[in-house]
């Protein structure tokens, strides 16, 4: 067995796998917090229990002493909380701005939640459902919609959770550094089978992922499945390669700059794809004002509308990442 | 060393406690004059009697979800009914039970006499106040008899507004009418603490329970109206198919987060304020001594409800919203801890050089103190921006908010209606008893929810009906906690009940405390006083001899 | 000791109102009742912001989003019967006015015609908005129960519907209670309630009234006058 799989389902383990590269941070920051909740607690317990006994009274008459207040101790209290707080507020913040902006070359792999599953989509056009197989050491990107109500796409193991939401992309990226499988719960309410929208990340060795991504049946790329829907739909009708259609060419757009006709200026990213499919007039491309693009709304899946962007990646000269191993393509068929 | 001798004048309990003729109880019988009352004092005891009602129901469908979870699979119910049990309890237990408890039982009987007043400023409005809860919980019992909502208390959308099938409008009406009938006890606590102070009783003379409820009226005033609108607004999309939230038209369901969260979190301090209040009046009554740093309880508790409208979007880091949006409510939330720190350090402070008696209400008093303490630092867990992307909607958070609306709220609202049962009814409840059932309740209730802080961690989402089999040890731990609890809980129904005829007579001052609440009879004339007073001293002055002491 | 004895005296020379059938027991005077009360209306209209607040708040998170579907969708509306209603409210706003005016002075008759008046302008308001919500029917522009839009912005204009309807309508439903609340002060005054001693509760429902007239004038132009 060349690869150490750790089980889920271990009876008694008070903090999950720490199988990403955040989770070390973030247990950081939470042990530090219990030693500051643990501390305060047991000694403002125990002075309370100290003063109670001491102070207790003796007779039924007896009053205590009448002391006003020491603006010293006030001070004193305010201040070292303030700055015990900020503290905690800065080791969380430094680990949370590192686990906001994914790598560039991270892998990409396409998310769509729905009452109650998880759909998952590999570029290469591997599907699966409720399961996600990643290679260890590997940045991994997660874009990530709803096709109905809101989910959460939530890995204990990687300390990471995000929310869907319907009508945008979410993200989330992390780089797995212990090959097991792990829990993927769905972490935001979202009706009957809340409970029941659950499954495994597999991370595996990169020769192992290589293999599983080939070796599994699939269908076609998530690319070519875009670029049929694009000639199906008849997007290829209007955006000509060579800029003589009626809409603009869409070759080296993914990624790049666009100038709007209101004038300002947006990036060509997942969601500005999407909205241009589902909602084409909200973005209008300078000089095309008075062309009026159909929408697609209804015509094409949340599925779908993953593939089509892909599809537009794979115009951009720049090569959209496409699943490469860390380690240099040599070991085929190594061991699973 | 450590104390006085008193002169032996009103802090000493009677001789021969004596119940008086005439009171608040026998002035005016019937139905009617209970049904059509204007006195603060018996729409206290309405309340008293319709929340205890709702805490009951709430506590059932509790007990529902705890014993669902004792095992991994969903065996008891279906997801369905799971599903609601868990909305209906967190309904209930929010509107119905968290934010009226202190301000509509405690705050209504006895902030004007407090303040020397001999109602509020607004009779009427406060009759309406109790109407309006009335009313509200019979839309959210008519919603449970239509099978009960199942979205959560949290109402998120699109589920409650476009897929859920359960009874959503009642409740969530229910709880637009009981949201009114708060800012309505709010309102009238703010005109009544502006206008309606005696004779010598200035802002800063006033006991803390008062400031307490006037930052809690500040919140309600401010935050229900939000959530209000926000009701208003789900309601409309589901029942007559408008856009506000609607993705497919360009509607944005995170919206519908930041107007929910606006009124919720201040919410919280509605909840827990009151709270706060009782215990500045129980520990500087079981220590007879004048609490440490008075007006800085006092401010803290505006500051509290200041800053706490600003923090709202803590719920959401994960929603979707930016990461500097994440940044800001992140730096804020940790500064409301500083309040409540002070606070905490204050009260302990004053039991320095007292004289303590370990009487029911104190045992409840000091039971809040842990769990207070336990929960209002398990907040930092929250607020840390990387340790909330692990605990987000897990069980951690359940821990974290049950320390505190529980484990705070109500073991101080327990505390005070031990304390001043004797005021409300001229009777005193079985001392031991008393302090039996708070033992009860702080072991029982720690029980219940320290497991949880842990369950989280390890990953366990909440609102799940069937989990894995490694987190059932600590679930069923939990429940366990949930039946010792349970019992804490139902025991004073029982000696309270007991006592209204077979107590001992209480007296104007059992408990030998300052405060204008011990200087009338027990239960109070109808205008609360004989003679209306003057207040010449500051709060809480046990022991006048002059001397001021550095602490 | 915390307290003595203290007897009701005002230190003016009459009873300090006690004796007006109005006056109510919790306070020590009349002085006392008229502070409390109007304070009370404040506190009232302050929550009321709140209220209207959260929808203003959804209008412009949307508008920022969206402003050519609001651009269209106020070009559906009638600006003369927005301007004719602007100019209603404000009319009732006046004859309101000087109906807490008539009651300052004790004229119980004249606050009954002022209100009558207010009632009046109130039911003419009501009725051009019943005129533009059925030419809103008429023309299929009522979200999810008679909607029918054509054009790029169709599916955002039915958020600016969504919310033109909520607005408007939170807004004549607090008309309607205002026109309630008219009617019971008409009831009052008829049976002379109201002297130079007691005229609160006629200012406390001038508020209201002025606070229900300022939310139209803001309504007006964030809805109609935005094409």
């Amino acid at each position: 067995m060349g690869a150490e799989r750790t089980t889920m389902g271990k009876a008694f383990q008070l903090i999950p796998d720490s199988a990403s590269t955040f989770a070390q941070a973030i247990d950081a920051n939470y042990y530090y917090i219990w030693a500051i909740t643990i501390f305060f607690t047991i000694g403002i317990v125990a002075a309370v229990a100290y003063f109670s006994v001491k102070y207790r009274r003796k007779h039924k008459d007896e009053v205590g002493h009448p002391i006003h207040g020491s603006l010293m101790l006030e001070i004193t209290w305010s201040v070292i909380p303030l700055l015990i707080a900020m503290s905690v507020f800065v080791f969380g913040t430094a680990a949370f701005f590192s686990a906001y902006d994914p790598p560039t070359g991270a892998m990409e792999i396409y998310v769509v939640g729905k009452q109650w599953m998880w759909k998952i989509q590999h570029p290469e056009g591997n599907r699966e459902i409720n399961e996600l197989h990643v290679p260890v050491g590997q940045p991994v990107r997660l874009t990530m919609t709803t096709e109905d109500v809101l989910h959460s796409f939530f890995v204990p193991a990687f300390r990471i959770k995000k929310d869907v939401v319907p009508g945008l992309y979410t993200t989330l990226w992390f780089q797995a550094t212990k090959v097991g499988d792990y829990h993927l719960f769905c972490a935001e309410y979202c009706g009957n089978q809340h409970s029941g929208m659950i499954g495994k990340v597999h991370v595996m060795e990169a020769a192992d992922y290589e293999a599983w991504l080939s070796g599994t049946t699939r269908g076609e790329t998530m690319e070519a499945s875009g670029q049929r829907q694009f000639e199906k739909l008849g997007c290829s009708t209007c955006h000509l390669q060579d800029n003589t259609g009626r809409g603009p060419s869409l070759k080296n757009v993914f990624g790049k700059p666009v100038q709007l006709q209101s004038g300002t200026t947006v990036t060509a990213d997942e969601a500005y794809v999407r909205e241009s499919i589902l909602q084409p007039q909200a973005k209008i491309v300078k000089t095309y004002t008075n062309v009026q693009m159909p929408t697609f709304q209804g015509q094409v899946s949340e599925d779908g509308v993953l593939q089509l962007i892909s599809y537009v990646k794979s115009l951009s000269e720049a090569p959209a990442p496409v699943a490469a191993p860390a380690a240099p393509a040599a070991a085929k068929g190594g061991k699973k | 060393m450590s104390a006085t001798l008193a002169p032996p004048l009103h802090t000493t309990p009677e001789p021969e406690p004596q119940f008086p003729a005439k009171h608040f109880l026998n002035t005016g019988r019937g139905v009617a004059s209970w049904l059509l009352t204007k006195d603060h004092k018996r729409i206290a005891l309405m309340y008293l009697i319709s929340v205890t009602l709702m805490a009951l129901l709430g506590g059932f469908f509790a007990s529902l979800v705890r014993l669902e979870l004792l095992t991994p699979q969903g065996d008891l119910m279906s997801a369905e009914q799971y599903n609601r049990a868990f909305t209906m309890h967190g309904i209930i237990m929010v509107f119905f039970l968290l934010i009226p408890v202190t301000p509509a039982i405690l705050g209504n009987f006895l902030l004007p006499i407090m303040i020397g007043a001999k109602d509020l400023a607004l009779p009427r409005i406060n009759l309406l106040s109790w109407y309006l809860y009335v009313i509200g919980a019979i839309l959210t019992l008519s919603s449970l008899v239509l099978g009960g909502a199942d979205t959560g208390w949290t109402f998120y959308t699109p589920y409650s507004s476009m897929y859920s099938t359960g009874a959503v409008i009642p409740a969530a009406l229910g709880a637009f009418v009981a949201g009114f009938s708060s800012i309505l006890t709010g309102l009238n606590f703010i005109v009544t603490v502006h206008k309606m102070r005696c004779p010598g009783m200035t802002w800063m003379r006033m006991p803390l329970f008062v400031w307490a409820n006037y930052a809690t009226s500040l919140v309600q005033i401010l935050g229900t109206p939000v959530v209000a609108m926000t009701i208003i607004l789900v309601a409309l999309e589901k029942l007559l198919g408008f856009s506000f939230f609607n993705a497919a038209a360009g509607g944005d369901p995170i919206l519908f987060q930041h107007l929910f969260w606006f009124y919720s979190h201040p919410a919280v301090y509605i909840m827990i304020l009151p709270g706060m209040g009782i215990i500045s009046e129980l520990v500087s009554a079981f220590s007879r001594k004048k609490i440490f740093g008075y007006s800085f309880i006092a401010m803290s508790s505006v500051a509290i409800a200041v800053i706490g409208f600003l923090i709202w979007g803590h719920h959401m880091y994960v929603s979707g919203q930016s990461v500097y949006e994440g940044l800001l409510f992140s730096v804020l939330t940790f500064l409301v801890a500083i309040p409540s720190a002070i606070k905490t350090f204050n009260w302990a402070a004053t039991l320095y050089r007292g004289s303590i008696s370990w009487d029911a209400p104190m045992v409840y008093a000091i039971g809040f103190f842990g769990l207070f303490l336990i929960g209002g630092l398990t907040g930092l867990f929250c607020a840390n921006l990387a340790v909330d992307l692990h605990i987000h909607d897990t069980y951690f958070i359940v821990a974290h908010f049950h320390y505190i609306m529980v484990g705070g709220a109500i073991m101080a609202y327990m505390g005070g209606i031990h304390f001043w049962w004797p005021k409300m009814t001229g009777r005193m409840y079985p001392e031991a008893l008393g302090r039996v059932s708070g033992v009860l309740v702080f072991l029982g209730f720690n029980l219940t929810f320290l497991p949880q802080f842990l369950l989280g961690y390890m990953g366990m989402p909440r609102r799940y009906h069937a989990y894995p089999e490694e987190f059932q040890i600590f679930n069923m731990m939990s429940t366990a906690g949930a039946t010792v609890l349970g019992l804490g809980y139902l025991l004073p129904l029982v000696y309270f009940a007991w006592s209204l005829k077979y107590g001992k007579i209480a007296g104007n001052n059992p408990w030998g405390a300052k405060g204008l609440e011990w200087e009338t009879t027990s239960p109070p004339p109808l205008e609360n006083f004989h003679t209306m007073p003057v207040q010449t001293e500051e709060a809480y002055a046990y022991a006048d001899e002059g001397e001021t002491h550095h602490g | 000791m915390a307290s003595h004895a203290v007897t009701h005296t005002s230190g003016a020379h009459d009873d300090a109102g006690h004796s007006n059938p109005n006056y109510q027991h919790q306070f020590e005077d009349l002085h006392q009742q008229y502070d409390a009360t109007t304070f009370g209306m404040w506190v009232f209209l302050a929550q009321e912001i709140l209220f209207f607040g959260a929808i203003f708040c959804a209008y412009a998170v949307y508008r920022f989003k969206y402003p050519e579907a609001y651009h269209e969708g106020a070009r559906e509306l009638s600006l003369i019967l927005g301007g004719t209603n602007t100019i209603v409210l404000i009319l009732s706003s006046l004859t309101m006015a000087l109906g807490v005016r008539a009651a300052q002075l004790g004229r119980n008759k004249s606050v009954f015609n002022w209100l009558a008046l207010t009632l009046l302008l109130g039911f003419v308001f009501m009725g051009i908005k019943a005129v533009e919500y059925t030419e809103k029917w008429e023309k299929h522009h009522v979200p999810g129960l008679n909607w029918h839009m054509t054009g790029a912005e169709a599916d955002h204009m039915q958020i600016y519907f969504s919310i033109y309807f909520a607005m408007t309508g939170m807004h004549a439903l607090h008309m309607i209670i205002g026109a309630g609340l008219l009617l019971f002060f008409m009831y009052k005054a008829w049976n002379k309630t109201y002297s130079k001693e007691f005229y609160g509760p006629i200012e406390i429902m001038g508020l209201y009234w002025h606070f229900v007239d300022i939310v139209w004038i803001f309504l007006f132009p964030m809805l109609y006058l935005i094409s």
